[in-house]
This record gives C-alpha cells, structure tokens and sequence, in this order.
C-alpha cells in the first residue's frame, strides 16, 4: 500500500488523524495533512482505507 | 413511511416532520428518496431547486467542483432573505476557494485533533463542574440551560476570547438570527449587533492581544492579511456555529436516548473511549441537527443519476435524509450506538465541511460520557408531546428539555 496527500486540497478537517495516528498527523500552524508513513504496515490498511472514505476533501489517494 | 409525493407536484421544502417521530426526517424526504436521488422542491421565495436525497449523490455533488457554495450567483438557493446590507457572503462558508481557503486557513490551527485533545481536561472540568451544580439546584430542571447550552457556550469563549458574561447576548442573537421564520429585518438586525459586538472585541485584542483565536485575527488585520470586517464576521460565523449545533446535539440526544433506554444503557455503564466515540458518531447520524440542507449552485452541467442539473441551477443536499439512506446505512430509522456510522454527512462533505467538528465531538463525547454515568437515574420531566421542538429553526433540536433524578 501507497499513499499519496494534496495539502493543497486538505481542509484540516483531521478525521485522517483520528482514523489513523500513525500515518496522518497535521501541522500545527493551520491544520493541514502531513504523511508520517507513506507506505504503511499491512495492519494499518484497512484505518488507512477509512480514512481516505472520510477525507471529505479526497485529499488522500491510496495505491494498493 | 407511507406518504407518497405525486411526482406531478412539487413538494415545499421545508416540509413538516410527523407529528409522533421527532426524530426522524420529514415522511415527504422519505418519499423522495424512495423515488430517487433527485427530486425539485418548492422553497420559501417560490424557486424550484433540486433535492438531493440520498447519500452517494449528496457526496458526490458536495465534493464536484463543478457546485459552488457562492451565496451570491444567481440561483443559488437561499435558505432564509439576505442578511447583509449588499447582499456579499457573511462569511467563507457560502464563499468558493481561492477566497474560502484563504479565510478558512487562518481559523483553522484551533481545530486540530491534536490541539482539541488538550482541551480535553478543560472541558472535562466545565462539564463536571455544571452537573455539580444541578445536582445541588432544583429537581427538576431544565437541561438546556443547566447544562446543554452552557458547555459549549463555555467552550467557545474560551478558544475565541469572548467574556462568558456575555452569554445572554450573544445567546439571544443566535436564537433570532438562525429561527427559519424570523422576520428578515429582525434577523438582519440580529447579525448587526452581532457583528458590532465582534468588531468591538477585535478592536480591544488589537490593543491587547492575548492567547485566544481572535487575537489571532487581529495580529491578521495588523499584517495586511484580513480587514477589520472579515474578522468581526468570521467571530460571528464561529461564536454561533461553536454554541448553537453542540448545544442542540447534547439536549437532542438526551431526550432521544431517554426515548431509547436500551441504547442509553449502553452510555451508563460504560467508560470505554471507543463505544462513546461511536455513540456520538451514530447520534450525529440519527440526528442530523442542520435539517435545512447544504445549499449549492451548478456552475456547469452536470449528469448524475439519469438527470441533468443544468448550469445555474440550486441544489439543497438535504444531509438528514441522506444519513438515513439504507443503501449506506442498513436499517437507518434505528438508533444503534454500536454501528459504524463514521461516514455519515451530518457535518457535511467537501471542502465546506464543519470547520469546528473535532471540537464538537470531543465536547459531545465528554457530555455524553459523563452525565448519564453521573446521573443514572435522569429521566423525562414531563411527556414527550409537550417537548418544544425546533421545527422553525435552522438547526434542529429542543428549545427546553425538563428533566428529574
């Protein structure tokens, strides 16, 4: 699995940080995405997967 | 859901919710969903927009690029007369990007999941302290104004830098300025001294800046980045946003968890962050507060379930039906705290989706994971019949909420 972010896009609505702490964090001065972990441990596909669902800015592309 | 809708008429949009289901979605959005994912309603200045009814097409149009949430291209469907005095959007939710990310960028910091968790304990605190007091004050008592509207109102001066002493205002205000049939005049003069009143305080954080969001702004207006206008509009945006939806979610899911013993039960007798984090994710879902749908304009033809919505045409994407569509949520009308319900729409979907949601679910999973556990004996005051509903206001709840122990 591959991750691909568009900060650009994000809105900071954090629910990728709530779905999955340790692939998504924000940046502290407006709450934009950043990428902890590109390439994620099979463990985490599926939170990874519903934090994609939940970006309601399809600011998170995930290649499997 | 047994009324049919005559797809020869075109239904008024709002419409009526039935009289014994205070909880769910007019029986009328029922039918249309039935019938499909788009129907044209009538609203209240004779229009005709579309409806959009389930969720997949809501989602869908919500994040096209091809919708705008510009409150001021013709045809978009407004839900109530204009407020300002030149008719240009109050604030960057009924804006288009480039000029609603520039706005929103700049209140967005408050509002991570990391720098909401910190407050976690503040409001742990302010909830404790409200159900310390009930418990000592009269029996019954009024939830809504024990407790409901306190903790977020708490909440939200705190983070803004607004006195709480001001509560009554800037209450008062918001009740006019979001009542659905409130008199044009009396909501714009509602905004008006809202926004006066904002205007003063980023004045006095200009000269004396401290910790709170809208020092922020002022260091903003300082900078050249944002007038002295914006910042008093998006104080209002955030003060009546911050108070208004939590406190109706907090009184609404009560009363519809006393309505649901078994489901408050669960709520009781539990400490798990897990199973409260789900239960407020499902009464999101169920309740679905902001019942006048998310209004949108197509900036360009759209084909979308057989139909096309041409160029210009409004689109009201009515969340509450769409949480209760059965294709993404098997058996919608039952309350089920232990449903996966984290997709539902009800703080909306694209890029206008609810700026303030991670506070507003770490204030409902605090409210909600404390004071049925605090009070397991709370119960109904009175009958549910005699329960004053918000029928007439642009977000859903109770206006009073009697309660005893």
């Amino acid at each position: 699995m591959k991750i691909v972010i568009d900060q650009d896009r994000c809105i900071a609505s954090g629910q990728c940080v709530t779905a999955v702490g340790e692939v998504f964090d924000q940046r502290d001065e407006d709450g934009v995405v950043v990428l902890l972990d590109p390439t994620p441990p099979a463990e985490l596909a599926s939170a990874v997967r519903q934090a994609a669902a939940v970006c309601p800015a399809l600011a998170i592309r995930v290649e499997e | 859901m047994t009324e049919t809708v005559n797809p020869a008429e075109v239904p008024q949009f709002p419409s009526a919710r039935a009289a014994r289901c205070p909880f769910d979605p007019p029986p009328v959005l029922h039918a249309l969903q039935e019938q499909g994912p788009l129907a044209k309603v009538r609203v209240w200045d004779g229009t005709t927009p579309w409806l959009v009814t389930r969720y997949e097409e809501q989602r869908a149009l919500l994040a096209d690029p091809r919708v705008s949430a510009d409150v001021t291209r013709p045809g978009y469907p407004r839900s109530a007369p204009v407020l300002s005095k030149d008719g240009s959007a109050i604030s960057f939710i009924l804006m288009d990007d480039p000029e609603h990310a520039r706005l929103r960028r700049m209140v967005q910091a408050p509002f991570t999941v990391r720098r909401v968790e910190t407050l976690r304990p503040a409001v742990q605190k302010i909830v404790d302290g409200l159900i310390d007091d009930m418990l000592a004050g009269p029996n019954p008592v009024d939830l809504v104004e024990a407790f409901a509207l306190p903790v977020p109102s708490l909440v939200i001066c705190e983070l803004l830098g607004v006195p709480y002493a001001d509560h009554e205002f800037f209450q008062d205000n918001s009740k006019i300025l979001i009542r659905r049939d409130a008199d044009p005049e009396e909501r714009a003069a509602a905004f008006a001294r809202l926004v006066e009143y904002l205007d003063d305080l980023v004045g006095r954080k200009l000269d004396h800046p401290g910790e709170d969001l809208l020092s922020r702004l002022a260091e903003r207006i300082k900078a050249g980045e944002l007038t002295r206008q914006e910042a008093a509009r998006m104080g209002v945006l955030l003060l009546v946003a911050g108070h208004e939806t939590t406190a109706n979610m907090i009184a609404l899911g009560t009363l519809a968890l006393l309505e649901h013993p078994d489901q408050l039960d669960l709520l009781r007798r539990t400490d798990d962050p897990k199973l409260i984090a789900g239960a407020v994710e499902e009464l999101l879902r169920y309740l679905n507060i902001t019942h006048s749908g998310r209004r949108r304009v197509a900036l360009e033809d759209i084909e979308i379930a057989g139909q096309v919505i041409r160029a210009g045409d409004g689109l009201i994407l009515a969340n509450d039906i769409g949480n209760r569509d059965p294709e993404a949520f098997p058996d919608p009308d039952r309350l089920d705290l232990r449903r996966d319900a984290r997709r539902h729409v009800a703080f909306g979907f694209g890029v206008h989706q609810c700026l303030g949601q991670p506070l507003a679910r770490m204030e409902l999973q605090v409210a909600y994971g404390t004071l049925y556990r605090r009070v397991p004996t709370l119960r109904l005051a009175t009958e549910l019949e005699r329960i004053p509903f918000k029928h007439d206001g642009q977000v859903y709840g109770v206006y009073e909420l009697p309660v005893a122990w």
